[in-house]
This record gives structure tokens, sequence and C-alpha cells, in this order.
């Protein structure tokens, strides 16, 4: 690490997020990332963990396969069934031993959900979260109606039926709706 | 210098803090006053055993005994305890709560910020987490305590007594014994005195927006972080610890 603690640790942290890049755009592995598209958020089933930024890492050790993958809310009870899930997709494909490490930093963050994560969201009924504006108090912005698009939606709680989620409704449509809550 | 029981401890201190939080926000899951209210309570309870699990699962690395995070909760007696007084406390009623959650999070916010900086690298994940998490939770509790304060005279007067009784336990977020001092010397735990004058800026201004009175500083309790607990823990771990005790091993 460098003289600056600071500076030294966004290295370390930027240097994390690059070899999570170079894993999933790995060669050797790619058949194993086509396979793991199938591990779905459990409570959202149309988002993938890699495309939500919880499955981070793919590398072949000895006897097997390494996965690395970042809780998303501290508390997030799906953690534990997202984990079984790639273990189990991952034995069937007989890679031998699968390891699964949980890392804790970088911190994950509602930025790395892909733009077609962001789709497939709108398209279940979840409003995508905004991007993070860092050191902020500032609540998250008001998000358009994901049934009809319209922008005239009011918050019903900050807090839904899940850690990440807010609900909210429209006020064009009168549909309730969860929005995915920026972090 | 610092010793690696020094750390063992004072991670432990934080575990503490965030598993009887939790535990004292969960006891609001169906009695919440409205539904909306009864799932934000649940929610933030769950991010708060959730930073406890973090805390739990690197103290026991640290001690290196073979005990893990459930052995940890579970198993250990109120002395053996090290969270704050404020944490274990009694939710009261819903101004209570509310009350002692609000002077809480106003810690937390420039408590894990600093935490951020810690040169231990694991204790600096789990604030970076934790920290945005509670950017949700002061927004929340700050905002009741607006509309509690500045409400009805019943929700008023049960917000006004709320602060006087809970005052003097908002004293010890801000001491550190001998253990914890060496800590901050070497860079791996924030100086929580000097973290008062943030935590007023983010008190006062919404005392005052919600017509309360700030209590004055004539008295204050400490010992938690010496196992020296009010008798309220006892009566919360006997819950919190009934099914490991009555049927030891059990696994879901």
């Amino acid at each position: 690490m460098g003289s600056d603690p600071i500076f030294g640790r966004i290295a370390l942290i930027d240097a994390e997020l690059l070899a999570d890049r170079e894993s999933q755009q790995d060669p050797a592995l790619a058949a194993l990332w086509v396979a793991l598209e199938e591990v779905k958020d459990p409570e959202i089933p149309v988002v993938s963990v890699r495309e939500l930024g919880v499955l981070r890492r793919l590398e072949r050790i000895e006897g097997g396969i390494r996965v690395t993958i970042t809780p998303t809310w501290s508390g997030c009870p799906a953690m534990h069934a997202m984990a079984s899930d790639i273990r189990e997709r991952l034995l069937s494909l007989d890679v031998g031993q699968v390891e699964v490490h949980t890392r804790l930093g970088p911190a994950w963050t509602t930025d790395w959900i892909t733009d077609t994560a962001r789709e497939s969201l709108r398209a279940f009924g979840i409003a995508p979260p905004a991007k993070t504006v860092p050191d902020t108090l500032a609540a998250d912005p008001v998000p358009a109606c994901p049934h009809c698009a319209s922008p005239d939606t009011r918050r019903v709680s900050e807090f839904g039926s899940t850690a990440c989620k807010a609900l909210w409704q429209c006020r064009a449509c009168a549909e309730p709706f969860d929005a995915f809550k920026r972090i | 210098m610092h010793t690696q029981t020094d750390l063992f401890h004072y991670t432990l201190g934080l575990a503490d803090d965030a598993l009887v939080l939790g535990q004292r926000l969960s006891e609001w899951c169906s009695n919440g006053p409205f539904l909306e209210e009864d799932l934000a309570l649940a929610n933030v309870a769950l991010d708060f055993i959730g930073r406890a699990r973090m805390f739990y699962a690197y103290a026991a690395r640290l001690e290196g005994a073979g005990r893990d995070e459930d052995a940890l909760a579970y198993l250990r007696d109120c002395r053996e305890y090290r969270n704050l007084l404020i944490m274990e406390l009694p939710r009261g009623d819903f101004a209570f709560s509310t009350a002692r959650q609000f002077l809480v999070d106003a810690f937390n916010l420039p408590f894990l910020e600093a935490l951020c900086g810690s040169t231990d690298s694991e204790l600096s994940a789990i604030a970076a987490k934790a920290l945005k998490e509670s950017r949700y939770h002061y927004r929340r509790s700050r905002d009741w305590v607006i509309r509690l304060g500045d409400g009805t005279p019943e929700s008023h007067q049960r917000l006004q007594r709320a602060f006087d009784e809970i005052w003097g336990y908002s004293h010890e977020l801000f001491r550190a014994g001998e253990a914890e001092r060496r800590l901050v010397a070497a860079g791996i735990a924030p100086d929580r005195a000097a973290l008062r004058a943030t935590w007023e800026s983010l008190v006062a201004p919404v005392l005052t927006e919600a017509t309360l009175k700030r209590p004055a500083d004539t008295w204050s309790v400490d010992g938690g972080r010496e196992g020296t607990h009010t008798e309220h823990l006892g009566h919360l771990l006997s819950e919190l610890q009934f099914m490991q005790r009555a049927y030891p091993g059990l696994q879901w």
C-alpha cells in the first residue's frame, strides 16, 4: 500500500473490481458464467445473481472452482439461498469442489446492477434504483411508475417487503409498486 | 500497544451493540402502530442483526478459540456482554423507541464514517456497508422525532419524556476504556469523544424543529463495556437465548 492510506485503499478496491471484470470476461470460464446466468435472485426471479452484482468472480483452484459473492444489504436473508443455488449449479457441471467465498469489501452498490437488469426489473413491476450520490442524506429520487410510466408517484414507505425495496404508489394509475432503493 | 484480545473485545462490543438493538427493534414486529411502520421497524432490525452477524463472525475469527457467531450470540451470559446500556433498555412506548433510535442513528453516522477509515480492513469493510444503511435509519428516526415532537400534545409530551429519561444513557456512546484507547492509537478504532460535535449537529437542530427541549447533561450511566448491565439485559437474553439453551446444538 502507498504512503497515503486513502489512496492505498482506493487502489485495492480498483484492483478487486478489475479482477472481477477480468474473471467475467475470461474465455476459459465462459461456459460456467453462461450456466450461472440461470441462478436468479430468489425474490426477483428475472434478474441473475451476476446481473445484480452479487456474483463477482470465478477462479479455477486446485480440485475445483472458487466463487466470490458479496452480500447486498447486511441482513439480506436471500444470500444463503443464492450461495447454495450457485453451488448446486456448479456441482451439476462436474467442476469438482466448489468453494463459495463471501467478500464484504468493496461494498455492494446498486450502481453495479446492469442496464439489462434494470429493464428486467421495470418489466417485472419493480422501479429500478437511481444512481447513487456519494455521502448524501437526501432521500431517493421519485421513480416513474413501472406499470404506466407516469412520473406522478408518491412514497408510501421507505421500508418495504424486503430490505432492498421501498413501497410507492402511482397517482395516475393507482397501482402500488416496489422501488429498488439505491445504496 | 494494543493486543489481539483488545481487538476481539472491541469487535465483540460492536457486535453486541448491534444484536441487542436489533433484538429490541424486533420486539415491535406485529406490535407496530400500523402495518407500514411495523415493516419499517422489522427492516431496520434486520439491518442491525445483519451487521451483528458480520461483527460476530469477525470476532470469532479473532478469538480463534473455535467459537462461531452463534456461540457468541447465544451462549454468553449478561456479564460477558459488552453492549452499551442505551441499546438494552426496553422498547417502552413508540416515543421511547423513537428517541433511543434517533440518538443511536445520529451517532452511527459519524462513527461508521470514521470506522470506514480504520486500519483494520475487516472493520472498515463492515463499516462501509453499515454506513449506507444507517443513512436510511437516520432519515426515518429524524422524521419521526419531528412528526411526534411537533405533533399532538400527547405525542409531544411522550417524546419529551422519552428524551428526558434516556438522555443520561447517551454519554456512554462517547466514552472509551483503556483497551479501546489503545485501538484508537493504532488507527483501528475511531475516537468516540471526537464524534460528539457531529452528533450534536445531527441532533440539536432536529430537537429544535420538533419543538422539544434538549435535556440537561446532569447525569450519566455507563458500565456496558465492562459487563455491568441494567437488569433489562437479563430478560432480553432469556428470550434471545431460550431455544439454544433449552435445546443445545439446535439447528434450523
